[in-house]
């Protein structure tokens, strides 16, 4: 595997996310939640607090460090349950066929007609806000692409030499599925595994930023946007760092994802060079 | 080519009806009835009574399957039911909001294509320049911008300080009120679509036929422009059809940041207060929407490639 | 003495591989070809003979560059003349056929329209002119029902009729020299016989000289009167067709004809192993990390 920038940059901006999110409570100089003082509402940047205060007086540092938490769970839950789903019904799709393909492929092509943050909406609207929700939300809403990617690796691998060794063995279908064919696609489902929890954290700070996700007064980088609308002339701090924290962390997981794309799919690479 | 874009025209409805009916059961599992959902301010408890009146006249005291080909009936007569809360009829207050909608998405892609498209072109006819690797890393940092986080510093930048443009509202359809939002909206299809033309060019270029068309002794400008583009443009194409989705999402957050008079914030407020029969009629509105845009797309691609019609 | 249509002249071709340092492709190559003239170019994939040709072409793609030697075509120096010259030349002088019938035709544009743009290109004729020219060189090269074949697409035709196209678009000017790269390569072997003939019948009949490039020798066989042979980027051997294939002189040529399967030779001589020629192919490790080279790859041997 060949290390280039993409790679590197967008894993270090990862693990600076998640050592922010592992060390909060250790890194973060006030609670996030609890230390409000309307004394202290909106004081710009200083050596005491880093990033300035909010309208409530809280510590914008320490709260963009617990919102690491959040933006991380829902990034990994999602993107655990989206690759769940996506590889188990694209897999069984491809390798079995028939009207079970026939039925896949046709929710998938449902599953694409409704803009992903749109179904993430409505299940929200159901569930109510709130992070569980969300990870159900996110986790259902974005699988399509994955079992797309899974089917078509499964057919193209269903005719590979090892594959059809195992079966005149006698294997049983889903020990080839799992020890056969699943092992030989996780390169590109990993990469839209990367990739998506880019979107899951964006799309996170998207329903929480319109009040349907995370709910004040917990740390969420798209809820503490809400606020910022009201005041970004008084104190764009509140507006800035949040946001910076979003983009950095996609940004660390898109070049991360397009990092692992090119050192997996060598045909990429010299295309490149 | 006209018996494939009916074959295609036809496509949506089933579609349609499948999305229509997983709106509905989403909405059904609900726990708890909209009614008294309705009425509850979260600490008391609704009047039973007015709870009950309420159900049956929404005829939400119907088994499910009833109620689902009523509102499979309603559908086909363009009847999507009758808000909870304003009492007006979903239809028209979808009609009042969706031209503000579809203003600004319209407005957010021209804003990509016009921009986006030409810079990937740019970019992969010098691969490896300064405008090439500029390009490439403003691509996957607007993929990885929050829109409503950059609408938020346009805000502050064009409307606050600088005082050049409205920071929000539609302006009676002012064109300066539709600047902000659009380009907001615009970042991420005008980033993906930077990129997917560049990586097409750079696929178009590579081909044999490339080759071909060098050995036949035209000029570089002759290739690019007369074997190039419109290979190129087969993937451009579809990349717009595929954004016109996460475009329609998104505009939901920016309609409501710089408050649109779209559907999009329609959709946001009733999903607050729950009204479920505005909810369920947005939500198919915007996935006819995307429907329709996507097989006008796939007709524009068969105009192109001539390879699409075979099957 | 008649002049030599093309003369290649101790020509150089390298890889830079940094440090202003390059990696040399081809290591002095000369050899004439005649007007009207069939030479043929045979070697394994690697061995530079498609580099030649596109270095005749003036198409080598970037990072390869000729260093040092000559072109000289109708006497000029092809490695002299600007941009603009040489793209006169091409297509209308010098006219290519390629290996891939598949993917050399543009996907989206009719055949015919697709050889139109010589007559566009080089003769200054419209459109329109250029379509009905198109639909005569179509029938030229022995295309059924010219006039409908002229409005279909590519993916519309078969293997061999597409690289009858592609020899109707490379002869539209008629040009003085035709390179055909590997044109039967990718037919099935019946088809290949037809397509040679065709090229073999059109270049007498017009008077073109064609440069021919094979790895497969019974190709070179029945099409030229004098062969090269290219090996690790020399030319190692040439002489008159039927003079090499009876007194091979260079050891990789025996190596060659060797490998070469001969009907009715065991009746004559009994039975005999084909010689494989593996062990003298030199360490090409250098080349194959810089993947210009993969086996029929597409960069350089394309």
């Amino acid at each position: 595997m060949r290390l280039g920038f993409n790679l590197v940059f967008g894993g270090f901006l990862t693990v600076v996310v998640i050592l922010a999110g592992i060390l909060a409570p250790w890194l973060a100089p006030f609670d996030p939640v609890m230390d409000a003082n309307l004394m202290n509402a909106e004081l710009p940047p200083d050596g005491e607090f880093w990033f300035g205060t909010d309208s409530q007086g809280r510590d914008v540092y320490s709260r963009i460090l617990y919102g690491a938490q959040i933006s991380l769970t829902v990034g990994i839950v999602s993107q655990v349950i989206n690759s769940l789903i996506g590889v188990t019904l694209g897999m069984t799709a491809g390798y079995w066929g028939g009207w079970w393909d026939d039925l896949v492929n046709g929710m998938t092509n449902v599953m694409l007609a409704i803009p992903s943050l749109i179904f993430a909406l409505a299940v929200m609207a159901v569930l109510g806000p709130g992070l569980v929700s969300l990870l159900i939300a996110l986790g259902l809403t974005n699988w399509s692409w994955t079992c797309r990617i899974a089917r078509s690796s499964t057919l193209s691998l269903k005719s590979q030499g090892y594959v059809l060794a195992a079966q005149s063995l006698g294997y049983s279908d889903l020990r080839i599925m799992f020890t056969q064919i699943l092992p030989n696609m996780m390169g590109p489902i990993l990469v839209m595994a990367t990739l998506g929890m880019g979107s899951a954290v964006l799309s996170e700070a998207a329903l929480s930023f319109l009040g349907l996700g995370i709910q004040p007064p917990f740390p969420s980088w798209g809820s503490m946007l809400t606020d910022a609308r009201e005041m970004i002339q008084l104190a764009p701090w509140v507006a800035i760092f949040p946001g910076l924290a979003i983009f950095l962390s996609v940004l660390g997981f898109n070049l991360l994802g397009d990092g692992l794309r090119d050192s997996l799919d060598p045909h990429m690479r010299t295309r490149k060079a | 080519m006209l018996r494939f874009a009916l074959r295609r025209i036809l496509q949506i409805i089933p579609t349609v009806i499948v999305v229509a009916l997983l709106i509905f059961v989403i909405f059904s599992v609900v726990p708890g009835s909209f009614a008294a959902s309705l009425f509850s301010d979260g600490r008391t408890n609704a009047d039973p009574q007015l709870v009950a009146r309420l159900t049956a006249e929404l005829g939400l005291d119907k088994p499910l399957h009833e109620r689902f080909f009523t509102y499979l009936w309603d559908l086909v007569r363009f009847d999507l039911g009758t808000s909870f809360r304003t009492r007006l009829p979903v239809i028209q207050m979808i009609n009042e909001r969706m031209w503000a909608s579809l203003e600004l998405a319209a407005a957010a892609m021209v804003f990509a294509i016009v921009i986006g498209v030409p810079l990937g072109f740019m970019a992969a006819l010098r691969p490896g320049s300064i405008l090439d690797t500029v390009t490439m890393i403003g691509a996957v940092s607007g993929l990885s911008l929050p829109q409503f986080w950059l609408g938020l510093l346009m805000m502050m930048l064009f409307a606050l300080h600088l005082n050049w443009l409205p920071s929000f509202g539609y302006g009676g359809g002012s064109f300066r009120n539709l600047i902000l939002p659009a380009m907001a909206l615009g970042v991420t299809p005008l980033a993906l679509l930077a990129r997917t033309t560049r990586a097409g060019v750079l696929d178009v270029m590579n081909s044999d036929f490339i080759r071909t068309a060098h050995a036949k002794g035209m000029s570089e400008s002759a290739v690019v422009r007369r074997h190039v583009a419109r290979n190129a443009l087969v993937l451009i194409v579809t990349t717009v059809g595929l954004q016109f989705g996460s475009l329609i999402g998104q505009a939901v957050v920016i309609e409501k940041l710089f408050a649109w008079p779209g559907i999009g914030s329609l959709l946001v407020d009733s999903v607050a207060i729950r009204d479920i029969p505005v909810v369920q009629g947005t939500i198919l509105v915007i996935v006819l929407w995307f429907l329709v845009i996507n097989t006008l797309v796939d007709l524009l691609y068969a105009a192109i490639d001539p390879r699409i019609k075979q099957d | 003495m008649t002049v030599p249509l093309l003369e290649v002249k101790d020509l150089h071709v390298g890889l830079p591989i940094g440090g202003g340092q390059t990696y040399p492709i081809l290591k002095g190559v000369s050899f004439q070809i005649m007007p009207g003239e069939a030479f043929g170019l045979v070697g394994e994939s690697g061995s530079g003979k498609s580099v030649t040709s596109l270095a005749a072409m003036g198409l080598l793609k970037k990072p390869l560059r000729t260093t040092a030697g000559q072109i000289l075509f109708h006497g000029r120096d092809l490695l002299k003349l600007s941009r603009r010259e040489m793209r006169k030349l091409r297509g209308d002088r010098i006219a290519m056929i390629f290996q891939e019938p598949m993917t050399a035709l543009n996907p989206l544009a009719t055949v015919g329209r697709q050889i139109a743009e010589m007559f566009y290109l080089h003769q200054g004729k419209s459109w329109a002119e250029g379509e009905k020219l198109a639909v005569e060189a179509l029938a030229n090269v022995r295309v059924p029902n010219p006039d409908r074949r002229a409005k279909n697409y590519p993916h519309q035709m078969s293997g061999g009729l597409r690289q009858r196209v592609m020899i109707a678009m490379a002869l539209a000017c008629d040009p003085d020299l035709l390179i055909a790269d590997e044109p039967t390569t990718a037919l099935d072997v019946t088809v290949q016989a037809e397509v040679l003939r065709l090229i073999k019948e059109l270049c007498t009949e017009r008077g073109t000289a064609v440069l021919f490039i094979s790895h497969d020798l019974g190709v070179i066989a029945s099409t030229c009167q004098r062969v090269g042979v290219m090996y690790s980027g020399v030319l190692v051997e040439e002489n008159w067709t039927e003079a090499l294939f009876t007194d091979p002189r260079h050891e990789y040529t025996r190596g060659l004809l060797g490998a070469l399967p001969r009907l009715g030779s065991r009746s004559t001589q009994g039975r005999h192993r084909l010689v494989d020629i593996d062990s003298i192919i030199p360490d090409r490790s250098i080349l194959t990390q810089t993947r210009f080279i993969s086996p029929r790859g597409e960069g350089a041997s394309a």
